[in-house]
């Protein structure tokens, strides 16, 4: 009974960090229009980040501070900020789709680099032993789950509440006025890119903050996690549940991994164990036809965005 | 040596260039960016050598080529089959969205089909590679230090051949006519009766046999995975952008200029970054002259 509570309990865990980085997709994509496809490299930031900082010292990677894990997550969040800065500065003035294929070669650009730089990164082994929370309570697995559950649904909860203000204030009404009309925004003197950089800011953060998360709550990570299907189901989550609702993109966070948790189960029960590899490339194909599904039949999503109109009409 | 990076960035290029066509035509005249494309390369490599190997496979090679005959039929086979592939998810997929008019979507669902295209040839041949020879293929030297093997100096002069029979016939059939007219403003080109259904069919067939014939190109030379029209997909855009979008011999000159930029990198930064090399190239040419070489659109 308790091994049930405790898978439960991690796979909440696992499918509120994931939301944690579909919050952050909603308010690129959602509030502000941005169509990032680099999901995957800025929770690879994050989640590299955060290992250097928590990690214990090691000849096969750099970083290795033994630091506590809040100051990994912070460190984590502040570095897939500035890399968004970075790559916002330079694409975002630049139209939708191209903002797609740039981001996109980013995100494929830093998983070579998490590949490649072996002295940095562990290369193609990653990097092993990233503290875990509540590794104190590692006997009793109940425990040790509850309290993950506990502190990744309290950061899931600050996250959504403070994007919940932010997209209802007047910062977040002017980034839907921009994307649904640039140069009406525009000609009230709204500086489009600044708050278009803020956006892609905060939402990477978050999505680093989501990386940081997995990879403490794993203990390993590898380039192999930050290839571009990572970023595809973040984006299915948030089309699923719906873009443009906050409660949607969690919700659809927890559907698409109860969905890919629970076809990797099926696959395992029924395919024989000689083509397992191979017929776990059939759970990519059948989450994306499911994206194609809600694309073609419910564009708006699950939940999908609220029409708001001032309160004072 | 530079003698030698020359040709093998320009044989690499012609691929990209061949295979950046599609997506210069399908981001023109639809006005989204396919992240499926590189899928098509992938498909119609494993295709062929199904069909090779349904005609008695490597048997006799021609000359000092590593192939013979069965893969020359079956590159025609791949070619038309793909094209067909890319018509049938446009038919199925992008025709439905198009309808609901936001080009973003599209890309959305473009990203989501070449995953599961990709997926699902994994879960048919599996992750390791594949080749239509085991044969050693034999080089020739050139002079000036350059040497190239005959597969490579055939693909390039089949990729040439492509490229100028894409060319004419945008340039001079009255199909092609449609087409550029079509891309350059669709309404216009309804009002003229054009049919721009059937334009947008032969973008499909056209872009996605053009991207077979790059992904058979690049398994004579190289090798056959799942994962090796996703590698192309970066270098594919560039050269698109590069050239400027909607610009079809603006992608091939792009496709040539990335595949030797991808080479002059390999003895500077190693061989392990050379998909970044055209994401480089790709964003200086975006923030010093977003139109492209040859483009006259603005973004």
């Amino acid at each position: 009974m308790s091994g049930i509570v405790s898978y439960l309990l991690f796979f909440a865990t696992v499918a509120l960090s994931y939301g944690v980085a579909t919050l952050g997709l909603n308010l690129q994509w959602g509030s502000a229009g941005l169509f990032n496809v680099g999901v995957a490299g800025f929770a690879a930031v994050g989640a590299y980040v955060s290992a250097w900082i928590t990690a214990a010292p090691a000849d096969s990677h750099w970083g290795g501070f033994g630091l506590p894990i809040a100051l990994g997550w912070a460190g984590a969040m502040a570095a897939s900020a500035l890399a968004a800065a970075v790559v916002g500065a330079v694409t975002l003035r630049l139209r939708a789709d191209y903002l797609a294929i740039t981001t996109f070669g980013a995100a494929v650009s830093l998983q070579l680099v998490a590949l490649n730089a072996q002295a940095l990164t562990g290369g193609p082994f990653g990097i092993a032993f990233i503290p875990r929370p509540f590794a104190a309570l590692s006997e009793s697995p109940l425990a040790f789950a509850a309290g993950n559950f506990l502190l990744v649904a309290a950061v899931t909860a600050v996250a959504f509440w403070g994007l919940e203000r932010l997209t209802r204030s007047p910062w977040g009404r002017v980034l839907r006025a921009l994307r649904e009309d640039e140069a009406a925004a525009a000609s009230l003197g709204k500086p489009a890119n600044r708050f278009r950089l803020q956006a892609f800011v905060i939402g990477a953060a978050l999505m680093g903050l989501s990386g940081a998360m997995q990879a403490q709550f794993f203990g390993f990570i590898a380039p192999d996690n930050y290839l571009p299907v990572f970023t595809f189901q973040v984006w299915v989550m948030l089309v699923l549940g719906g873009s443009g609702n906050n409660l949607g993109a969690l919700l659809g966070a927890v559907m698409v991994w109860a969905l890919w948790s629970a076809s990797g189960t099926v696959v395992a029960l029924l395919v024989p164990a000689d083509v397992q590899s191979r017929a776990a490339a059939l759970r990519v194909v059948g989450i994306g036809v499911v994206l194609a599904c809600v694309l073609l039949v419910r564009p708006r999503g699950l939940l999908g965005e609220r029409a708001t109109v001032s309160r004072h009409i | 040596m530079i003698g030698q990076i020359l040709v093998d960035g320009v044989t690499s290029g012609a691929m990209i260039a061949l295979g950046a066509i599609g997506v210069t035509l399908t981001y023109g005249l639809l006005r989204f960016a396919n992240f499926a494309h590189g899928e098509f390369a992938t498909w119609g490599a494993y295709a062929a050598m199904v069909i090779a190997a349904a005609l008695g496979g490597a048997g006799q090679t021609i000359g000092d080529l590593t192939f013979g005959w069965p893969l020359v039929v079956a590159l025609l086979g791949a070619v038309v089959l793909t094209a067909l592939l890319a018509a049938a998810l446009d038919w199925v997929l992008f025709r439905r969205l198009r309808r609901h008019g936001n080009a973003i979507v599209l890309v959305i669902a473009s990203f989501g089909a070449s995953l599961a295209l990709r997926s699902a040839l994994e879960f048919g041949f599996g992750p390791e590679p594949y080749y239509y020879s085991r044969d050693i293929a034999m080089t020739v030297r050139l002079g000036l230090g350059m040497r190239a093997t005959w597969d490579q100096m055939l693909v390039l002069v089949g990729a040439l051949a492509l490229m100028a029979a894409t060319t004419a016939m945008l340039r001079y059939s009255a199909l092609g006519r449609a087409l550029r007219a079509t891309s350059e403003n669709p309404d216009l080109a309804r009002l003229a009766g054009i049919d721009v259904a059937r334009v947008v069919r032969v973008t499909w067939l056209l872009g996605g046999g053009m991207a077979a014939a790059a992904g058979v190109f690049l398994g004579i030379t190289v090798q056959l995975r799942p994962t090796m029209g996703f590698e192309l997909l970066l270098p594919l855009f560039a050269a698109a952008i590069l050239g400027g979008i909607g610009s079809v011999p603006g992608a091939m000159a792009g496709g040539l200029v990335i595949g030797i930029a991808e080479a002059a990198s390999v003895p500077i930064a190693g061989a392990q970054y050379r998909a970044a090399v055209a994401f480089v190239v790709m964003l200086a040419m975006l923030l010093a002259r977003p139109r492209g070489l040859f483009g006259t659109r603005d973004t």
